[in-house]
């Protein structure tokens, strides 16, 4: 398997990285064990869940999805890169005071597509942000505190 | 055992022709990948030596008015088809169909061409494309030609396109005049994402109170995405009228061979849900229709 190593360039959070991948690798997988981000998870493996969301070139996408292959040369976002050192996006701060978050397993794809919509949308509606994260399933089935929070970030954003 | 050895994004289509005509074994283009990486991974797909990333090619990415037609690549991603003024202006039912297909995350990284490509008889962008009379462009190492969409599907995921020698770069689509509208219309299962118990598409051109000229395209009811064409020549030419509707549905149920699948519908939800979705469509394009000619009438 080693020769069929490819070499891929990417930025991932800010950070740019110089990897050898295996063509079958899928970009989650090589975000999780040759770069040690682990805040994306694989849950469904199918594009159903949305729990692998990141950013590639500002869209949304599933990670579990796209070979890493496929990203080289992209600028990747990750959950990991939200926070600036110690202090949270504000968007994550909104995922807290609404008490969003219960077992935390989809919360990451759930932040990731919840800045990606608020990029495209900043002021969405209620049934716009549903459609925002229609891509993405939790479980413990908190969605409604998981929209209060989005559509907290986007009044908070709003006042600042 | 991997399922597939080498992954390859060639710059120019003739390199993504050439590395498809001399790979050591079986090679296979992709635009994204949603389904052909996943029907790989889980063993429904058989292992392929190549893949052949074709999302670099000015060719299959263009998305743009070429003389009196509308051109989209086929690697162009979903999320830029639903937000094209071009295509919501001239084929608002590939529009509907596109925001239908996946999440937002998979309608960044799927493709039209690969929604095509799959060729599943219910694939929401091929029926939306059949009822805009939507023409494929191939590429072989001679040069291009055309085909009517319709060709491009041989039965339940198979495609005719040989992948060792063709590659589908795109869609050519007519501009829409005057008096002309469509509307994509479907019902699934309410959790996730999924293809369509059943879908419909439907182009017309109105004239006064008449309807002028039709097409109407509906999955899944064969092997293969089916225009509507008895349907479409009982309604062209007769008013739009409930009376005239309800015997057209009879002539489209007489036309379609809906099947009972074991995880979505039974064969009777699909024919009771046809009438629905022909009602709903039909009356979503004659508005439109009716908005873009000033003529208005309601039933």
């Amino acid at each position: 398997m080693e020769k069929n190593l490819i070499p891929i360039s990417i930025t991932v959070n800010g950070r740019r990285v110089e990897l050898e991948v295996q063509p079958q690798h899928t970009l989650l997988k090589v975000l999780q064990n040759q770069l040690d981000l682990i805040g994306s998870k694989e849950c469904c493996g199918e594009g159903e869940c949305g729990a692998c969301t990141i950013l590639a070139n500002g869209r949304a996408i599933n990670s579990c999805l796209v070979l890493a292959v496929e990203a080289d040369g992209w600028e990747i976002v990750t959950i990991e890169g939200l926070a600036e050192d110690e202090r949270l996006d504000p968007l994550q701060e909104a995922f807290l005071k609404a008490g969003a978050v219960q077992c935390g397993y989809c919360i990451p794809g759930m932040v990731m597509s919840a800045k990606y919509l608020l990029m495209k949308n900043p002021h969405p509606s209620e049934d716009e942000v549903r459609q925002g994260l229609a891509g993405n399933l939790c479980r413990c089935a908190g969605y409604n505190r998981i929209i209060a929070a989005v559509q907290l970030a986007a009044s908070e954003k709003e006042a600042a | 055992m991997p399922v597939w050895e080498k992954y390859i994004l060639p710059a120019s289509l003739q390199e993504a022709l050439e590395a498809a005509a001399s790979a050591p074994g079986t090679a296979r283009f992709i635009a994204g990948g949603t389904d052909l990486l996943l029907d790989l991974q889980q063993g429904r797909h058989p292992p392929v030596h190549t893949l052949i990333d074709i999302t670099a090619l000015a060719e299959t990415t263009a998305l743009e008015i070429r003389s009196d037609e509308l051109f989209i690549g086929a690697a162009v991603p979903l999320s830029r088809i639903v937000q094209s003024p071009l295509v919501i202006e001239h084929a608002q039912a590939l529009a509907e169909a596109s925001a239908l297909i996946g999440g937002p995350q998979v309608r960044n990284t799927a493709s039209l061409g690969g929604n095509v490509c799959h060729a599943l008889p219910a694939a929401d962008g091929a029926i939306a494309l059949l009822a805009l009379d939507a023409s494929a462009e191939i590429a072989d190492r001679r040069g291009c030609r055309r085909a009517p969409l319709g060709e491009l599907f041989l039965g339940p995921g198979r495609s005719a396109l040989d992948p060792r020698a063709e590659l589908l770069t795109g869609f050519y689509l007519p501009l829409k005049s005057s008096g002309q509208a469509s509307a994509h219309r479907r019902v699934m299962r309410p959790q996730g994402v999924a293809i369509a118990i059943l879908n419909m598409a439907i182009w017309l051109a109105r004239h006064d109170d008449l309807i002028q000229d039709i097409r109407i395209a509906v999955g899944p009811a064969g092997p293969k995405p089916l225009r509507a064409v008895q349907t479409e020549g009982f309604l062209r030419g007769k008013p739009y009228r409930k009376e005239t509707i309800a015997p057209g549905l009879d002539v489209l149920l007489a036309e379609t061979h809906f099947r009972t699948s074991p995880h979505r519908a039974t064969a009777e939800y699909r024919r009771r849900l046809a009438g629905v979705l022909l009602e709903d469509a039909l009356q979503a394009a004659w508005q439109r229709a009716g908005e873009s000619s000033e003529h208005q009438t309601v039933i």
